[in-house]
């Protein structure tokens, strides 16, 4: 060990020549791990300390559709120090002609227990809401704008006017609200009464929250009010995680980010495995003279593992020092594009994580060359070998390989908390690197018979270039397996997103209605109806009765404990009646019932949603509707497809178990676009409780959350895609030596310097044009599999992006191969040759 | 007398080393008539293979001018010198330098592809196997013997019928017998073509073998040498 070790610092005295890739492959795909996980660490951390803020209070109960029941409320009452009434609905705001749809929050006088309201011009959210000769109101100024009011002008909630007093700049617990439709409007409950918009059978949602004691047990006090109000509806949230959507947002984006980082770090992994191989070519009579020597290939194999971890370490460190610097240096910049709190400081976990995964990474992709390293014989030194292709080394270190690829997926499982997407990731990563193998195989063997064809003979510069990809050594492999790797990568994310994007903004308005219209009465229902249909430009109106019900029991049980965390039960869903059987609905099992159908309730079930649940005809649910249980018997499963945006309801029950209770009607008009306005400014007049929402501006909103996610994923990739550049650029580098050795040949024998220049870019272009086409193949079975299998919607290829990325790729290799074209081109072939002999 | 193929006057070659310049040729004057075959040799480090390198336009004299076929090899350009070359010059290395990333056959037949010929890879196999490799076409560099591999650079050399043939040190790198197949075939493949041979050696019988002797010192044609040819 200690004469590996003399002669490994030895050979480190020529500094880090040669290594710059290795490095900066290894920092990079390092440092895009630890700045998400950074800034992932900083957004829990953030919403961890403003927890309370950000819910509102300690602790929240919520409920839907009613206010808490007296025993209920002395309840809340007896275990805090202060209790906050809030309610919270969808409504539309009216301002002379102008509406617009807000999210309205009434609250009373403790409003807010925690945190601060910021408004403009600055005054407290209390004196800001009093009642004068109207009550107050805020909002934010974007609905303030879309109405044109200005402080001190009035505008209609239902039918109550109130006075805009300030412009809403920031509430303290916006972010734990969740994704609204409509921009925030705040005023108090008193001045909610005279509205008529919280009425029976409308919805809005109730929150109760609570200052709790200090030192209040959160996890005793949550069981405590589930055992007493589980089957109430109560639902109930606490600091600990106070906005819950949002973490595991985070959570999930994070985790996906850092398995995006990964696959960077794969693709350094291959700069890092062509750098050592280059390095330990030009080693190659400095081995077999020690082997001459007398040295052993395990003392070989130690002196060039020293080296390469030595400079791992270096690699790893730089990129750590990156990671955590840049979520620090760009802290502010981050906080401002965040809905939530961030704390921006360094932490240790996500960088040893990181360095964990850049450790293992440069151990993977270094043991293959260097385990060939060892087996040089001496008589190397005496032929010319050029490359020495792809050999196997021997199966020790295959099964060390093995190992280490094990424990390093085992790891990203572990720290992403998500096996699914990281055994998934992982088996992709493998599954492309292993297809871009045998594709670079393929593409030396065509290239090779091409070479060979009469087709190109007499085309001397294409030969050539068919030859250098196809013969041994080269760069073909490196090239193939770098680019293509990086290409797949942003071809998957680019197919995903167009995908994504399609489903939202071109297949969608073709169908979807215009507005959805909530909470029409009961008795506004004909009246609705007919002033809708006599306007121009209408067309289909379809309704349904709509309430709101939580299904707690599926038979008997707890309905979490049957089906664990299913979207279905995380909170209150639509429920409708019918009659009869609605003419889109088709039953995939079951029988529908008959129409003066009268005995036990029986509910219609959403085939997909059913079989997710493990559901099957006859179970029984128990569904709380406004506080009410009823116990439903499942009478059939029905194809319900979501992505209409038609009126859906996961559970249709029998009329008569449901007409009874309180309810408003849902309806989706579809109109022409130049009809959409008339007819929202007659409706809401002649309306005003009745909300209207534009589908239009519902798919803007979220085709804008979708961009915003669809840059971080492209953030993500184009950092796999630099790292694949330079790994590249690291291969063209490399293949200097090899190309200004040709360039005196050809030279020699009579070729052009255009010719030789032809031939380069001729080689590079179809490396790369090979690469990009791996990539559209590896991308567009990728993206299937994400939309179909984890997003579940349509996937059709996208052939404007795949064609972006290959002829990307090209161009990528041809910059790259030009840019190291000069040196072979300038080079005078005798200089180049005589210092070979 | 006959107008000679190559010509040299007053050719110099200096070149920048890093501890400063290094005259390398002073003023070398020599004439070589078509059909000759001419050993040059001289002690390491005297200039043989550089004068070589000049009179194949592979390194440019620094003075002086090197005519060849009526061309003269200073006054063009990177590009000029190799249509040169393509099409009135073959050249043996000393160490071969096939390009690794093609056979045997590719090799040979590229300059004749870069001429344009039609035939190209007929003639390359022709060459080859008159330099007994028929049985060697698809075999890369790597896969060759070194004896095998300067086969492979005689035909390539030899099969776009030069005027001119330049080898240095072509048998340096191998042993004894081979060394001596390969000057038998050097000067068959000369004899057939009636192609002129300059030959750079180190080895007084292979310079014997030729119509003259050139004798370098220090980058000087060595005046005793020659007259006593």
């Amino acid at each position: 060990m200690s004469a590996a070790w003399r002669i490994a610092r030895r050979e480190l005295r020529g500094g880090l020549r040669g290594f710059y890739i290795f490095l900066i492959c290894l920092a990079l795909g390092v440092a895009a791990i630890a700045a998400v996980g950074s800034v992932r660490a900083g957004i829990e951390a953030g919403l961890a300390r403003e927890g309370a803020a950000i819910l509102g209070g300690d602790a929240q109960a919520e409920f839907t559709y009613r206010f808490a029941t007296e025993e209920e409320r002395s309840w809340l009452e007896s275990v805090a120090e202060e209790v906050s009434e809030t309610v919270d609905f969808r409504s539309m705001a009216v301002a002379g002609n102008e509406r617009g749809l807000t999210q309205v929050r009434g609250v009373d006088d403790l409003y807010p227990l925690y945190g601060e309201v910021v408004l403009d011009p600055p005054m407290d959210i209390a004196s800001a809401l009093e009642r004068r000769a109207l009550p107050g109101g805020v909002m934010q100024p974007v609905l303030a704008a879309r109405l044109g009011l200005r402080v001190g002008d009035t505008f209609t909630l239902g039918t109550q006017q109130f006075e805009l007093r300030a412009l809403l700049e920031r509430e303290p617990d916006s972010a734990g609200a969740g994704f609204g439709l409509g921009p925030r409007t705040l005023v108090t409950l008193e001045g909610l009464q005279g509205s008529g918009l919280i009425t029976a059978g409308t919805l809005y949602d109730t929150q109760y929250r609570l200052r709790l004691p200090a030192g209040t047990d959160l996890e005793a006090l949550e069981n405590a009010a589930e055992t007493r109000f589980a089957e109430s509806g109560l639902r109930w949230q606490d600091s600990r995680n106070g906005a819950p959507g949002i973490a595991r947002f985070v959570d999930r984006l994070g985790a996906f980010l850092v398995l995006v980082g990964l696959s960077g770090l794969a693709v350094g992994g291959l700069g890092v495995s062509a750098a050592v191989r280059s390095y330990l070519e030009g080693k190659l009579d400095t081995i077999a003279t020690l082997k001459t020597l007398g040295a052993t290939g395990r003392v070989i194999f130690t002196v060039y593992f020293i080296q390469v971890g030595i400079l791992s370490l270096i690699g790893v460190g730089l990129g750590l020092l990156l990671g955590a610097l840049l979520p620090l240096a760009l802290g502010p910049v981050i906080e401002a594009q965040l809905p939530v709190p961030a704390v921006f400081t360094l932490y240790p976990g996500p960088l040893v994580e990181a360095a964990i995964y850049g450790l293992l990474t440069a151990a993977i992709f270094v043991i293959w060359p260097l385990a060939r390293a060892q087996d040089i014989r001496a008589a190397g030194l005496f032929r010319d070998i050029a490359g020495g292709g792809m050999s196997l080394p021997r199966w020790p270190f295959l099964l060390v390989i093995a190992a280490l690829s094990a424990v390093l997926i085992a790891l990203a499982v572990l720290f992403s908390g998500a096996w699914a997407l990281s055994l998934g990731a992982a088996g992709g990563i493998i599954a492309a690197l292993a297809i871009l193998a045998i594709m670079a195989g393929l593409v030396r063997i065509s290239a090779r018979r091409l070479a060979r064809s009469r087709a190109v003979r007499g085309r001397p510069a294409l030969r050539l270039a068919l030859g250098a990809v196809g013969g041994p050594g080269g760069e073909t492999a490196s090239v193939i397996l770098s680019l293509g790797l990086g290409l797949t990568v942003l071809a998957t994310v680019g197919q995903i997103e167009m995908n994504t994007r399609n489903a939202i903004s071109q297949d969608l308005p073709e169908v979807a209605p215009a507005y959805f219209f909530l909470d029409i009465q009961n008795d506004q229902l004909p009246d609705f109806l007919e002033i809708a249909h006599a306007q121009d430009g209408v067309g289909r109106i379809d309704t349904a009765p709509m309430l709101r019900g939580i299904v707690t029991r599926i038979n008997g049980q707890t309905a979490r404990d049957v089906a664990g965390d299913h979207w279905i039960l995380r909170g209150d869903r639509g429920v409708t009646y019918a009659a009869s059987q609605p003419e889109s609905a088709e039953l995939t099992q079951g029988t529908w019932w008959p129409d003066d159908y009268t005995g036990p309730p029986l509910v219609s079930f959403a085939a997909q949603e059913g079989a997710e649940l493990g559901l099957s005809l006859g179970d029984k649910l128990t569904v709380n509707v406004l506080g009410r249980d009823i116990e439903v018997e499942i009478a059939n499963f029905r194809v319900v497809e979501f992505g209409n945006m038609g009126i859906n309801f996961v559970m249709i029950l029998n009329e008569a178990a449901l007409a009874g209770a309180p309810h408003t009607h849902i309806a989706t008009l579809y109109a022409e676009e130049a009809a959409e306005g008339p007819l929202l400014r007659t409706l809401s007049r002649a309306f005003p409780n009745v909300t209207a929402i534009g589908v239009r501006d519902a798919i803007t909103r979220v085709s804008e959350a979708l961009a915003g996610l669809a840059a971080a994923t492209s953030y993500g990739a184009a950092a796999t895609l630099v790292t694949g550049f330079v790994v590249l650029i690291g291969a063209a580098a490399a293949g200097t030596r090899r190309r200004v050795f040709e360039a005196a040949v050809l030279k020699t024998v009579g070729a052009t310097r255009g010719r030789i220049l032809a031939s380069f870019a001729l080689r590079s272009a179809i490396l790369g044009a090979m690469a990009g086409l791996v990539a559209i193949l590896g991308g567009a079975l990728a993206g299937w599999a994400v939309m179909t299998l984890v997003i579940e919607a349509d996937y059709s290829f996208q052939a404007i992006s795949a064609l972006t990325i290959v002829s990307g790729g090209a161009v990528a290799s041809l910059l790259a191969g030009l840019a190291f074209a000069w040196a072979p081109l300038a080079a005078r072939p005798a200089r180049v040759l005589r210092s070979r002999d | 007398m006959i107008d000679p193929v190559l010509s040299l006057r007053d050719a110099r070659l200096a070149l920048d080393a890093n501890a400063g310049r290094v005259e390398i040729l002073h003023g070398i004057d020599l004439d070589i008539r078509a059909g000759e075959t001419v050993g040059l040799t001289g002690p390491s480090g005297s200039g043989k293979s550089s004068l070589l390198m000049i009179m194949g336009g592979l390194e440019r004299a620094t003075g002086g001018t090197v005519m060849a076929l009526g061309h003269d090899l200073t006054e063009l350009g990177e590009d000029a010198l190799a249509r040169f070359r393509l099409k009135h010059m073959g050249v043996v290395f000393q160490s071969f330098h096939l390009i690794p990333t093609m056979t045997a056959l590719e090799n040979v037949a590229t300059p004749l592809e870069l001429a344009g010929a039609a035939d190209a890879f007929d003639r390359a196999e022709a060459e080859l196997t008159a330099v007994g490799l028929s049985h060697r076409l698809d075999h890369y560099p790597s896969q060759l013997s070194g004896g095998e591999q300067q086969r492979v650079a005689l035909a390539r050399a030899a099969a776009p019928r030069p005027a001119i043939l330049l080898a240095d040190e072509p048998t340096g790198n191998l042993d004894g017998p081979t060394g001596e197949a390969i000057m038998d075939m050097l000067f068959g493949l000369r004899d057939r073509h009636g192609a002129t041979l300059v030959l750079v050696t180190h080895a007084p019988e292979l310079a014997a073998r030729c119509d003259r002797q050139i004798r370098l010192r220090d980058g000087r044609l060595d005046t005793l040498s020659e007259a006593a040819e």
